[in-house]
């Protein structure tokens, strides 16, 4: 992997993995050499919003859905649980798996 | 190197090939436990297992212990087995000796009661003087030149971070594919730890009705989840893997599949089922690492790449457990546990493909004997999927 400070794995990706403890205010560069602020602490191997994403918007990684946002995300933000839910094996949702 | 050296075994379906030539002493039933620990220490060199299986079953259930308990006998590391008995129990010692001998008929296999032997101190005793002779059998095999493609690994991921699916698993991945290059096979498990990715295996199935069954198993276990009304998450991903970094079981999962590499998906196979393809395969396994562990040992794998971000010690009682970390502060801090570090793929210093193919010639040393750490700490933890309710 192309030394960097985070790490987005496909150009889909709305994540980033910041290789290092990252406090608010610091400008990070991705593996493509393209630049992002985080605006809030991010610890090592955590995710940094790479754009806003609105409550409800799925979240790519790997180039596929790993959950959705459970609240508003602001670009260089921390994404982890407390913004970013799974959309499967929710049987506290009680969705009927079959019927979508 | 295209060889390894192994213990050239008999088989139903050919020969097998061991890496590790193993007395295993093994209960058919949870009341022989302390009966066969007692025997296993009395012999020099000898495994054992414990399990809190073998009575009080459904017959579904009787029969997945049994599959296991013959398979692990079988396994080709696997020199000789003693299975003790208690006697009245459901899963019978002697129908598990029976299917060992069926699966591997030139094997060794001693099978005894503790209640027609006349209590515990007797039989221990018999099981002993069996144990001492097929010790002194075994002493004498030796390992022949065999090519790859006698080679059966397990994929197995644990304590996983954020690194694991960037460094260490697509790493393993692509040693697994060049052990289906050469012919050998490798096997996918943790069905559990597939929800969110299973669509990218299935796309790798080699026909409609094996990325079916795997769509299948996935969904099955995810069914089995949601049926008690939680959310997932908190069983999986666990405390330690969100600590890591990993937000949910879909972002956890597409990481954990990268262990199996690019190659096309030959079949699905049962908890404990022996693969009848060489290649790439996946079976129907739970997240809990032991019991996936011990069903791909039970389905014939002599060797396991596993795969930690947190660290883990697990190692089995019959194969060789390669440990392989994500990140160089967690193989540093676990030294005593961990085999190969992969961390230097996040710094940037070596590639996926330069550490994937030390990785794999880490798994021909093992193979022709190296010991990994759990071997030298004596670890071999032991468990059986239990899919029914005990009666």
């Amino acid at each position: 992997m192309k030394p960097c400070d985070a790490h987005r794995v496909t150009d889909r990706d709305d994540v980033a993995v910041v290789v290092r403890d990252v406090a608010a205010g610091e400008n990070l560069t991705l593996g493509s050499g393209a630049e992002i602020t985080a605006v809030t602490p991010i610890p090592s191997g955590h995710k940094i919003a790479l754009r806003d994403i609105a409550a409800g918007e799925n979240v790519l990684k790997y180039g596929s859905v790993i959950g959705a946002a459970s609240a508003d995300i602001p670009k260089g933000a921390h994404v982890h649980v407390h913004n970013l839910g799974g959309v499967r094996g929710r049987g506290d949702k009680a969705r009927v798996l079959g019927a979508q | 190197m295209s060889t390894f050296w192994g213990y050239v075994r008999a088989d139903g379906l050919g020969e097998r090939v061991g890496i590790r030539n193993h007395l295993l002493v093994m209960p058919s039933v949870v009341c022989a436990n302390d009966t066969a620990v007692r025997v296993a220490l009395q012999l020099s060199g000898a495994v054992y297992v414990t399990h809190q299986h073998g009575c009080a079953q459904l017959p579904p259930d009787a029969a997945q212990t049994l599959r296991t308990l013959a398979g692990f006998g079988a396994n080709p590391n696997v020199g000789a087995c003693i299975v003790v008995g208690l006697g009245c129990e459901t899963v019978r010692a002697e129908d598990v000796a029976a299917e060992i001998e069926r699966l591997s008929p030139s094997k060794p296999v001693f099978c005894l009661s503790i209640q027609e032997s006349g209590g515990t101190i007797a039989a221990i005793e018999r099981g002993v003087r069996a144990g001492r002779e097929m010790l002194a059998a075994m002493s004498e095999m030796r390992r022949e030149e065999r090519p790859l493609s006698d080679l059966v690994l397990g994929l197995e991921c644990g304590g996983s971070d954020a690194w694991s699916g960037l460094s260490a698993n697509p790493a393993v991945g692509w040693a697994s594919d060049r052990l289906v290059k050469a012919g050998g096979t490798s096997i996918l498990s943790e069905s559990q730890e597939m929800i969110g990715a299973e669509h990218l295996l299935a796309a790798r199935a080699v026909s409609p009705d094996v990325g079916a069954r795997l769509v299948a198993v996935v969904r099955r276990a995810e069914e089995g989840a949601m049926s008690f009304g939680v959310d997932i998450r908190g069983s999986n991903p666990t405390q330690g893997n969100m600590q890591g970094g990993l937000t949910t079981l879909e972002e956890k999962s597409l990481g954990c599949i990268a262990k199996g590499g690019t190659a096309p998906l030959l079949e699905v196979l049962d908890f404990a089922e022996r693969p009848t393809k060489r290649g790439l395969v996946v079976m129907d396994t739970p997240g809990h690492d032991i019991e996936s562990i011990t069903g791909m040992v039970a389905g014939g794998a002599q060797a396991i790449f596993f795969t930690t971000g947190r660290g883990t010690c697990t190692g089995c009682p019959v194969a060789p457990v390669i440990k392989v970390c994500s990140n160089t502060p967690t193989f540093e801090r676990m030294r005593d546990n961990m085999d190969v570090d992969a961390g230097s793929i996040i710094s940037g210093s070596r590639s996926i493909p330069e550490v994937g193919d030390a990785l794999f010639e880490e798994l021909l040393r093992v193979a022709n004997g190296k010991s990994t750490k759990s071997e030298d700490l004596g670890y071999g933890s032991f468990a059986i999927n239990r899919i029914g309710p005990t009666q």
